[in-house]
């Protein structure tokens, strides 16, 4: 532990943070400045800038530290008394965090409704700061005030658009079921750190559970837990708030909601599912997967079934979201179960496959997002009878959408196919067929609302056909630069498959 | 052979880089886009003689091969060569694709998207017949389904997005089910999507293993299947021509088909040989009714385009069957079906495209006297005719006598899925796929009477203006390989035995 010498350098470990956490005072501070007369654009491309800055001196100077061996006792990684966990790991995290955020930025210059940004603007990095010190938490106390800064502002976000009802009843809503939510975890947060005998950094956590004949009462721990981080992630049966919030929050913040916030509850869920449950006592680490296997089954399957009979595009996207949480639970499965039998190399290519998801569904699902509110504006509805005759009001667009939504679908060319190949194969490692089996057939019932979008743009007609729908320019810019990262990552899979693996031994090692 | 100059991906290349020239010329120079378009066909078609012709037939196997690791985790790679089968359909695919630029030459409507649209859709076909890496085939597929949407919904006739949406979903949703197939035979033999590879994990399965994967042969056939248009999933066969521009019917009847055709027996039997000769005996009686039952239908429609929509069906039954038969005979003649009828459909597609460009009319009730207009187009559809039902000197004739004698044949082999009984009722396919000759007779007859040769009553159509010089030359061209590849059966065929033997080869070992 890393007590006895502070080292200023270990600030470095939450550099991107402290600069994210600047940058959001700066676009407070200048909106409150100029009497809120800096226009919502001008914020967001501020925000986006910034954002985009952090990010680029994030990985020029605060890169972490590449060790293959850790040496026993003093893992130069445990900065700040324990409190951070500086790898890659969730150095790759705060990546797609950031990323997230910045396409979240720009979609939301184009969207009307939010009138006072200046608030918006900062809530959104802040939450984004927060997410980078959930993947990179190595403490209880730590995980619980880092996931209940990122909640917060969500909350607040989703309920953004006072003047709407429905956005408000989605901040509403989003705030009761998440409060009850992040309660339930915190008992059980509150049962470890008794078991532990007051300990909260994980690794004594781990290493006291070991020791200790307290197996009942931390398997309770872990059902309380899993509340929390089946909440965040929006695993059945704490799937509730999702198609609500999502119809009622603001649009671009939707796509942010649905893919940052999602990749934040899998990675704590599995670094604390790693950290705490060391290899001797690694029997909790077997019954949190058989509790995570009928999760999977179960998320994918309500998703699947319940996205075809939406009308609603963003509660169909709200279910597909829960679905593709499904399909990442595989992954996340497949990680415990190969770690509970000791065998890194499978548990390392098995979240591997879930950060690698992770990535590819935040860059698709939030092109589908800018699309849905760019349509749901113009044509002013968000039914999915929205997209009736898309492909000829706006070809380009039309085509972003047909990409995003057969990758969501996993079709072959496209990212989502390596991705769920990569889920599947980390599962059939570790003999979990049956999770296969059902991943598979979930995959062709998504078929019918996926394709249901394509159809709707393709072959309805609306009742205004033959009128153009221009395409806003920051939209139309996030739209194209996720459609040509999500082809790129597709032919440059190796390289961004070994980013994934390093980044996932960086959290086994 | 192994050549240092990468042959196959220049054939697949050069439609790409011809689109990418056409995206840069200006709007109005069409006759610069056409002649574009036409080139880079010219160097494919030029290209995939050269592979037919320097196919060693002596060394058989594999030959052209290029190989570039890709993602090798998932075991994903580039690789591309072609073997006995799908030298000739490389060849196939070119001379289809060069004629059809030659007869869209008068295309006025947005020329530029039109030719490079086409020119990618041609790129996925030549792809798909190459690839020996499966990711890379279904990235071709796709590569191909895109287009074809694009061309259908933009450039069709009546009912064009229905009939495009119809064909893009029926094929997306096969190719679906085709990949679970081949997704599980991936999770069991050997996590690899190279070709060879597999082959060799499946061949290493122990016997209960393979029981596990066998029945998925049937997602694998059916799925690929779907796209030869197999009865009862054809529907979108005749719809989707029926309303797409004259090129795009050209290609996918006569090509696009026979690459299901050839993936359902690449990775379907090839891949699991012993699978296809365990359920092939009874997937046997859809691919009889594709015969039978298009072919009726083809005698009942009055469209034009129907007619020959139907007639592709049918024709792609043929292949199925012979493909069925699981013997030398029946796999060569399916073979020679699909390169014979390849050119056959689309050489009547074309045909079909030139009367209703002048006329606007497609209902062969409303069509009357056109020999004294276009009589070489007569003489076309007189020799496409002869081929189509099999009459001596032209390709039919050998491909549906191998057939048939296949089939025959067949019916002496043992059955798997009915132990201690033969194979008894190939013998009444054979019989009752015999009748397809007389159908086909009957309604090409009729055609040709009614459109061609009957008395000139509409002296409108009397008016219309002849064939132009390249509209000509694709019709011979056309006939010319028709009649060529039938008077010398041998010159095809050679290359297809050597690309049977290899498939007969792994199905005597799963015999054996």
């Amino acid at each position: 532990m890393a007590y006895s010498v502070f080292d200023p350098s270990q600030f470095l470990a939450i550099a991107p943070e402290i600069g994210l956490m600047l940058w959001a005072l700066v676009i407070l501070a200048l909106d409150m400045v100029s009497g809120r007369r800096i226009p919502r654009r001008t914020l967001g491309v501020l925000a986006a800038a910034g954002m985009a800055g952090v990010l680029f001196l994030s990985l020029l100077i605060a890169t972490p530290p590449q060790i293959v061996v850790p040496e026993l006792g003093s893992d130069p990684r445990s900065v700040l008394g324990g409190m951070i966990r500086h790898d890659l790991f969730a150095f790759v995290f705060r990546i797609i965090f950031i990323a997230a955020g910045i396409l979240t930025c720009l979609v939301s210059i184009d969207f009307r409704p939010l009138r006072a940004a200046g608030e918006y603007y900062a809530l959104l990095i802040l939450s984004t700061m927060a997410m980078g010190l959930m993947a990179a938490s190595n403490d209880l106390i730590m995980l619980y005030l880092a996931t209940e800064a990122s909640s917060f502002a969500l909350y607040l976000l989703a309920g953004f658009m006072r003047d709407t009802p429905r956005s408000a009843e989605a901040g509403i809503k989003y705030f009761v079921f998440g409060a009850a939510a992040s309660t339930v975890m915190l008992y059980g947060l509150a049962l470890l750190f008794g078991l532990s005998g007051g300990q909260t950094g994980y690794a004594a956590v781990a290493q006291l559970l070991a020791g200790a004949d307290t197996r009942m009462a931390a398997v309770l721990a872990v059902l309380l837990i899993i509340v929390g981080f089946a909440f965040k992630t929006s695993a059945v049966p704490f799937h509730f708030w999702t198609p609500d919030v999502y119809e009622g929050a603001p649009t671009p913040f939707v796509g942010f909601l649905s893919t940052a916030s999602k990749a934040a509850g899998f990675a704590i869920l599995m670094r604390f599912l790693l950290y705490v449950f060391e290899p001797p006592f690694s029997q909790a680490a077997v019954v949190w997967v058989q509790l995570m296997q009928p999760l999977a089954i179960l998320t994918m399957f309500l998703g699947n079934l319940l996205a075809i009979t939406q009308s609603s595009i963003k509660r169909m996207l709200a279910y597909s979201s829960i679905a593709q949480a499904g399909y990442m639970l595989i992954g996340v499965t497949a990680f415990g179960f190969a770690y509970s039998r000791q065998a890194p190399e499978a548990a390392a290519d098995a979240a591997a496959a879930v950060i690698f998801y992770a990535a590819t569904y935040m860059l698709t699902n939030i092109a589908a997002f800018a699309v849905v509110s760019i349509v749901s504006q113009r044509v002013g509805s968000e039914q999915i009878s929205a997209f009736n005759g898309l492909a000829r009001r706006a070809p380009y667009l039309a085509l972003g959408m047909t990409a995003a939504m057969l990758s969501l679908l996993g079709a072959p060319p496209l990212v989502g196919f390596v991705g769920k190949l990569f889920l599947f194969r980390a599962a059939i490692a570790d003999s979990l067929v049956m999770l296969v089996v059902v991943g598979v057939l979930n995959v062709l019932i998504s078929v019918f609302y996926y394709l249901g979008i394509v159809r709707a743009m393709y072959v309805e007609r609306s009742s205004d056909d033959p009128l153009p729908l221009p395409t806003p320019t920051a939209t139309g810019w996030v739209v194209l630069l996720s459609s040509t990262a999500i082809l790129f990552i597709t032919v440059a899979s190796t390289q961004f498959w070994g980013i994934a693996v390093d980044a996932a031994k960086a959290l086994l090692n | 052979m192994n050549f240092s100059i990468p042959v196959l991906t220049l054939i697949m290349l050069a439609p790409v880089i011809g689109a990418a020239l056409i995206l840069l010329v200006p709007r109005e120079r069409t006759d610069i886009i056409k002649t574009l378009a036409a080139s880079a066909f010219a160097v494919s078609l030029a290209l995939s003689f050269f592979v037919f012709v320097g196919y060693d037939r002596a060394v058989g196997g594999f030959q052209f091969t290029e190989k570039v690791s890709w993602i090798p985790e998932l075991g994903i790679g580039y690789h591309v060569a072609v073997d006995g089968f799908s030298a000739p359909m490389l060849l196939l695919t070119a001379i289809v694709a060069f004629c059809a630029v030659l007869v869209s030459w008068r295309l006025d409507d947005r020329p530029r998207e039109f030719f490079s649209f086409l020119l990618m859709l041609v790129a996925g076909v030549f792809g798909a017949f190459m690839s020996l890496d499966i990711f890379l085939f279904l990235i071709f597929y796709e590569l191909v389904l895109f287009p074809v949407y694009v061309l259908i919904a933009g450039w069709g006739s009546k009912n064009r997005e229905y009939a495009a949406m119809k064909l893009t979903i029926y094929l997306f949703v096969g190719s679906l089910v085709a990949i679970v197939g081949l997704l599980v035979v991936y999770f069991q033999a050997g996590a690899t999507f190279d070709f060879v590879e597999l082959q060799k994990g499946v061949l290493a399965l122990s016997p209960e293993q393979f029981e596990q994967i066998k029945p998925w042969f049937i997602a694998i056939f059916i799925g690929f299947g779907v796209l030869a248009s197999i009865w009862p999933l054809h529907n979108w066969s005749p719809d989707g021509y029926a309303a797409a521009p004259t090129a795009v019917s050209m290609l996918h009847g006569g090509v696009l088909k026979a690459t299901g055709a050839y993936a359902a027996l690449r990775f379907g039997v090839q891949l699991m040989p012993e699978a296809a000769q365990y359920y092939l005996p009874v997937i046997v009686f859809l691919c009889l009714a594709n015969v039978i039952y298009a072919g009726l239908i083809a005698f009942r429609q009055t469209d034009l385009k129907y007619i020959i929509g139907f007639s592709s069906v049918a024709h792609l039954g043929l292949v199925l069957l012979g493909i069925a038969s699981l013997n030398e005979l029946g796999l060569n003649g399916a073979g020679l079906e699909l390169f014979a009828g390849g050119v056959m459909t689309g050489l009547m597609f074309a045909l079909v495209g030139m009367i209703y460009e002048r006329a606007h009319l497609r209902d062969i009730e409303e069509l009357n006297g056109m020999f004294r207009v276009m009589p070489l187009a007569a003489v076309g559809f007189v020799i496409g005719s002869l081929a189509a039902m099999g009459m001596p000197g032209l390709p039919g004739f050998p491909a549906e006598v191998m057939i048939f004698m296949g089939l025959w044949r067949a019916a002496e082999t043992p059955s798997l899925i009915f132990p201690g009984q033969l194979n008894w009722w190939y013998s009444w396919i054979a019989i009752a796929g015999v009748l397809t000759v007389v159908i086909t007779a009957a309604w090409t007859l009729r055609v040709a009477y009614k459109v061609y040769f009957s008395e000139p009553k509409n002296l409108e159509l009397q008016a219309l203006p002849g064939l132009d010089a390249l509209e000509k030359f694709s019709i011979v061209f056309m006939s010319a390989v028709l009649i060529i590849v039938g008077v010398m059966p041998n010159t095809v065929m050679q290359v297809i035995q050597v690309g049977v033997q290899t498939i007969l080869a792994s199905l005597s070992r799963a015999s054996g």
